[in-house]
């Protein structure tokens, strides 16, 4: 394997891989079916009251 | 019956961790005895007796019955540790920032040429650890582990690992702290204890990290909390810049120096992707996690937008490992690389002010608790430091702009902005929070003690910021200045006394800021002496009253 082509995949191959794995969070943070689950979740920090049960 | 039998039992793994502190004392005086290397064996010499006390108390505890599990409550001993040991290192942290500011600010008086100990190159990494990883990493583990047992609804994992990580932590500082002042360091930035330090380091992060996942694991609420992700983010990636940063080989195994594998420009690269993700995810992330949980606590309102946190998270995370090489400018270092740091550092401007607009929106409907709540003050203050030192860094990493900002105050300036402004804040803002919780008081002792704090430190911060933006700026303008022969307008020296005014005024603001976090500790104490727990207060007064 040359530096050329290591660096193909490192460089091209990765912009794409990083690209998608980035674009696959922000398609779960605005997928529309979670909005009652991130309604809840937002108030997560305001019901934790007590014991652990 | 049954119930108390259980409670009685110590937690998991403390016989475990009372093998390992002897075996460890025992190994520790037998390096100490055999080491020919001074440094090397009052380090030594300090582990045996952290391994000596670890198994002292350890000992005590479990003959004694006083050291119990009791696995159906939330593990807040640890901290309570942890709360402690921020605020003491808070005052030596910043305690040590003020010597070293005197220092610069009147070097005749400040300097001891029979104490080499206290010399400024001896002490700076005393305070930029002491604040940053013994302050800030303290705060950082207390708060996760407030924060990730309240969110999923579960007790911490891993019996005595959490005091494990607290106490081994502590070593770690104290190794590293001990170790600078008697002239040990690798001459890395903020990765400066030797060899055998980061190994025991590395140890305790990843029971730290085992600690955490663990919660997670056993969780009973399904859904993660945002302020978790931060949290894991900041200490997987520690973990990470941290074994490769200080991939290093030791003289030998009974010697505290060693020699990193890396050279060159290629070192240069490894440091700066460090350094600047020491920023990132140490000074940014985890402390994001604190922002996330404690904010929509104290106003009592949810997140403002949880998609919004959700996209915050993965943009910064993706972006911030990039932008080390904006240290590098005008360097041996290939000049697309620097263009590369520069460019990902200007995006994450964008994911920063989505976080701080998110931060600051959470207050909509309870803007009225900035006039009430100092506490809530502090923290939007923090946000709003947050959201400037995130915009002063892009600018910063403009290559035209670092021509004149690099090696200048201008530099010290940003990163107190950062520090003293957000991370700082946020932090106190978070203990003051936590206190009444842990020692089950109805509040804090005096707020008119918090708004003393809020007020000192804050002047205190643009005080010192100011004075940096004109000390920095004016040196970065001295060092370009020419002749008209072409020769240098200034020698480096000029550019260091025209500095004194500046380095007076910043000294007066780190004090201020010093001020107030002994205030904040005066008052936490008083605190936790107030008569009464919450409950028991109310459930007394009626008894009393039919008395």
């Amino acid at each position: 394997m040359t530096y050329e082509t290591v660096a193909r995949i490192a460089q091209q191959g990765g912009l794409i891989y990083f690209g998608l794995i980035f674009l696959a969070g922000v398609a779960y943070a605005l997928w529309p079916s979670k909005t009652a689950e991130y309604r809840r979740a937002a108030r997560l920090p305001l019901e934790d009251e007590g014991d652990p049960r | 019956m049954s119930a108390s039998a259980t409670v009685a039992a110590p937690p998991k793994g403390s016989g475990a961790v009372l093998v390992l502190s002897v075996l460890a004392a025992f190994l520790a005086i037998m390096a100490a005895g055999l080491s020919e290397d001074p440094i090397f064996r009052f380090q030594a010499g300090l582990a045996c007796l952290a391994g000596v006390i670890s198994a002292f108390f350890l000992i005590g505890g479990l003959a004694g019955g006083t050291l119990r599990d009791a696995p159906d409550r939330y593990a807040d001993g640890v901290i309570k540790a942890g709360v402690v040991a921020t605020m003491f290192w808070a005052a030596v942290g910043l305690l040590v920032g003020v010597v070293i500011a005197s220092q610069l600010a009147w070097p005749r008086i400040f300097y001891f040429p029979e104490a080499g100990w206290l010399n400024f190159g001896r002490l700076r990494p005393v305070h930029t650890s002491g604040v940053i990883f013994a302050f800030g990493g303290n705060a950082l583990i207390a708060t996760s582990f407030w924060v990730v047992q309240r969110t999923c609804k579960a007790r911490l994992a891993g019996g005595i690992a959490p005091w494990f990580v607290f106490w081994g932590y502590q070593l770690f500082i104290v190794l590293a702290a001990t170790g600078y002042l008697a002239g040990a360091t690798q001459g890395r930035e903020y990765a400066e204890p030797e060899w055998y330090v980061d190994i025991w380091l590395t140890i305790v992060w990843v029971v730290y990290l085992l600690v955490f996942l663990g919660t997670i694991w056993k969780r009973r609420e399904p859904h993660i909390y945002v302020a978790n992700w931060f949290y894991l983010a900041f200490i997987v990636t520690i973990a990470l810049l941290h074994l490769v940063n200080n991939a290093a080989v030791p003289v030998g195994l009974l010697n505290h120096k060693s020699y990193g594998v890396f050279s060159g420009v290629q070192d240069a690269l490894v440091q700066w992707w460090y350094g600047h993700n020491a920023v990132g995810f140490f000074l940014t992330a985890g402390f994001l996690g604190m922002m996330y949980y404690f904010v929509p606590k104290r106003v009592e309102r949810p997140v403002y937008s949880y998609r919004l946190s959700i996209v915050h998270f993965w943009a910064l995370i993706f972006i911030y490992i990039w932008a080390g090489p904006h240290h590098l400018h005008y360097t041996a270092l290939p000049q697309w690389a620097q263009t590369l740091g520069m460019t990902f550092s200007i995006m994450l401007w964008m994911p920063s002010w989505g976080g701080m607009i998110n931060g600051l929106m959470t207050l909509s409907g309870a803007w009225d608790k900035l006039r009430t709540d100092p506490v809530v003050r502090m923290m939007v203050v923090s946000i709003a430091f947050y959201g400037m030192s995130t915009f002063e860094g892009p600018v910063m990493s403009i290559r035209a702009v670092n021509a004149l900002s690099h090696y200048t105050d201008w530099t010290i300036g940003h990163v107190h902005s950062g520090a003293l402004g957000w991370v700082g804040f946020i932090s106190f803002g978070a203990v003051y929070c936590m206190v009444p919780w842990l020692w089950k008081k109805p509040a804090i002792y005096s707020n008119k003690l918090i708004e003393w704090h809020f007020w000192l430190a804050t002047t205190g911060i643009l005080l010192y910021i100011a004075a940096m933006w004109v000390s920095g700026i004016m040196e970065g303008l001295m060092w370009r200045e020419y002749t008209p022969q072409g020769f240098l307008a200034y020698s480096f020296i000029e550019t260091v006394s025209a500095k004194h005014v500046e380095n007076v005024i910043r000294m007066v603001g780190g004090a201020m800021y010093l001020a107030g976090a002994l205030i904040m500790i005066v008052n936490l104490w008083r605190t936790a002496r107030m008569p009464g727990a919450v409950e028991p207060a109310v459930a007394a007064a009626p008894a009393l009253a039919t008395a």
